[in-house]
């Protein structure tokens, strides 16, 4: 069993902040504060339980519909603000992630929790390619549906390196079960086979990460883990600005070109032959 | 009576559904112009299926096409829902990324370049997990790319349906084309009986299930564009009109207040009911665009 989402997220948003208390306007499960961060000001943003939600099925640290709106809105905000701003100037975005999944619940999918999820990665991508450096630092977890909404479209990914971080598209119960295998074989997977494991160690062989951090007790850091953090998110987001506005860095690292030639070779073989067609 | 007046239309209608991704892919075009890319003869398989005794398939699932389609250039991406669910793993994921990717390249140097995904899929493959969910972040970000020059157009037919992370690229998406065979929604209602219980979603209740996820819900609340017949001519029409139309004014998934707003709204103290939100929805205005 994986320990409770959220505890860490919040504990990393009011360290980095120094706020712990949702905007009025948004629900109690969004924490999104503008905080002063390296001599400018960063707009960060988390998810974290709602154990009062009017909608049953996110109280346990899932993203649903609420959460997704309020996302995008703090973050579409940010770029209208910052619009005429030169690129250099544009304040980082930084998602602090520690999200058990999207909500499975049918008031969500009724209400079209697919296309919450898609407004939120619009604003989240949008940011990033209006030039603002959109980090995400995993703190816990980050799963599924959960990190598409809240995280994945960041041009710079940091996660700790302890086993209460877990990046995966869904959990080993369930993936277990629909792969029908043991939870045991689909460990002992894991470890041979780097995308279908649950360690973030494995996931870093990827190429996907621009580094992994480490903290003795992430639920509660010292200052001096703090300090550690803040200046690698801070050179996260320096080297996000010098870098381009999409998603190509992801197969650019040492560790991408080792564990995704595939999909290297899908691009080189398109491009060669989309020339000629 | 001549013959054409007792054979009703459906009969001679050449059905789009019955035809497999590539067929699919392929019946969109202006003839004689497409080419496939990167095919079964070039064998760029799955290298993570076989490590765990699992046949791969030498276009793992995904086909690319380009030409023309009603004049103008665009790529289509099908994802074949017989193989492995229509899942995203690592060599799909990248031949729908790269795709989009190039027709954006070709957009920006000026040659607008529509992109039209043909979803059948249950999302990541979870023999590939983690690039599987990656890719989907990929694809996501080369739809929002593409979108600002060409539209995108998803194609929704049906039987799978269109479930899992890939529900976002439908979402991005800058036209969305249903019929009434096909689904779309981000959990499929087994994975939410499983996760929250037989009371929170019967999976076996097929009214319910079309209520929420079917294609004529979906346009009916504005979250999907147009509802088409199981018709071969009449997509590929559809299609050719939106490309036609061209980039949107505004895409849907840029307005936030909105549909943060109609959240707002909704009673959650009970279920929700889909034709009352239908009317609710399809009723006010914004909708689809």
């Amino acid at each position: 069993m994986n320990e409770q989402a959220g505890l860490r997220g919040r504990a990393w948003f009011k360290a980095l902040t120094g706020n712990n208390k949702p905007k009025a306007g948004d629900p109690n499960s969004i924490l999104a504060a503008d905080a002063p961060f390296g001599g400018e000001t960063a707009l960060f943003l988390c998810v974290v339980p709602n154990l009062e939600s009017r909608f049953p099925c996110v109280r346990d640290g899932q993203v649903g519909l609420e959460e997704a709106y309020a996302l995008a809105t703090n973050i579409r905000e940010a770029i209208a603000e910052d619009n005429n701003k030169p690129k250099a100037e544009k304040r980082p975005i930084i998602a602090v992630v520690d999200v058990k999944s999207q909500a499975y619940g049918r008031r969500e999918e009724t209400a079209g929790i697919f296309f919450a999820a898609a407004v939120s990665a619009d604003a989240y991508a949008s940011a990033r390619m209006a030039g603002h450096p959109v980090i995400s630092l995993i703190a816990g977890q980050a799963f599924s549906g959960g990190f598409l909404t809240h995280g994945y479209q960041a041009n710079r990914i940091l996660a700790f390196d302890d086993d209460g971080v877990v990046i995966h598209a869904m959990h080993k119960e369930a993936a277990a079960r629909i792969t029908r295998r043991s939870v045991a074989e689909l460990e002992k997977l894991g470890h041979e086979i780097a995308p279908m494991s649950y360690d973030v160690r494995d996931y870093a062989k990827l190429g996907l990460l621009f580094r992994l951090l480490h903290t003795e007790n992430p639920k509660n850091p010292t200052e001096a883990e703090i300090a550690g953090v803040k200046q690698a998110l801070a050179e996260a987001i320096e080297d996000a600005r010098a870098g381009k506005t999409d998603l190509s860095n992801h197969l650019e690292s040492d560790a991408a070109k080792q564990t995704r030639k595939a999909s290297i070779a899908v691009r080189n073989a398109l491009e060669t032959q989309w020339e000629t067609a | 009576m001549s013959q054409t007046n007792i054979i009703p239309d459906f009969v001679m209608r050449r059905s789009f559904i019955e035809l497999n991704g590539r067929a699919r892919a392929q019946s969109l075009f202006d003839e004689g112009t497409w080419k496939e890319l990167v095919g079964p003869f070039d064998r760029i398989e799955s290298p993570w299926l076989p490590m765990q005794g699992i046949a791969p398939q030498s276009d793992d699932g995904c086909i690319v096409i380009k030409g023309k389609i009603g004049g103008s250039a665009a790529v289509a991406i099908a994802f074949e829902g017989a193989f492995q669910g229509g899942s995203v793993g690592e060599v799909s994921g990248a031949k729908m990324t790269a795709a989009l990717d190039l027709a954006t390249k070709d957009s920006e140097s000026g040659r607008p370049t529509a992109a039209v995904l043909l979803l059948e899929t249950g999302g990541v493959r979870l023999q590939e997990a983690n690039l599987g969910l990656a890719a989907v972040a990929e694809v996501i970000s080369s739809i929002l790319a593409l979108r600002q020059h060409a539209p995108v157009i998803t194609i929704i037919a049906g039987t799978v349906g269109c479930f899992g992370g890939m529900s976002l690229a439908a979402g991005v998406s800058s036209y969305t084309i249903m019929t009434r065979e096909a689904r779309l929604g981000l959990n499929g209602p087994e994975v939410i009986e499983q996760e929250s219980g037989i009371d929170e979603f019967d999976a076996s209740d097929r009214a319910l299930i079309w209520a929420i996820h079917g294609g004529e819900q979906r346009v009916g609340m504005g979250l999907a564009d147009t509802l088409v017949e199981d018709d071969s001519e009449k997509i590929a029409a559809a299609v050719r009109s939106y490309i036609r139309a061209g980039v949107p004014i505004e895409h849907r998934s840029r307005q936030v207040k909105l549909y943060r707003d109609r959240i707002a709204a909704l009673d959650t103290s009970q279920q929700i009911d889909p034709a009352t939100l239908r009317h609710q929805w399809g009723n006010s205005t914004g909708g689809a665009r």
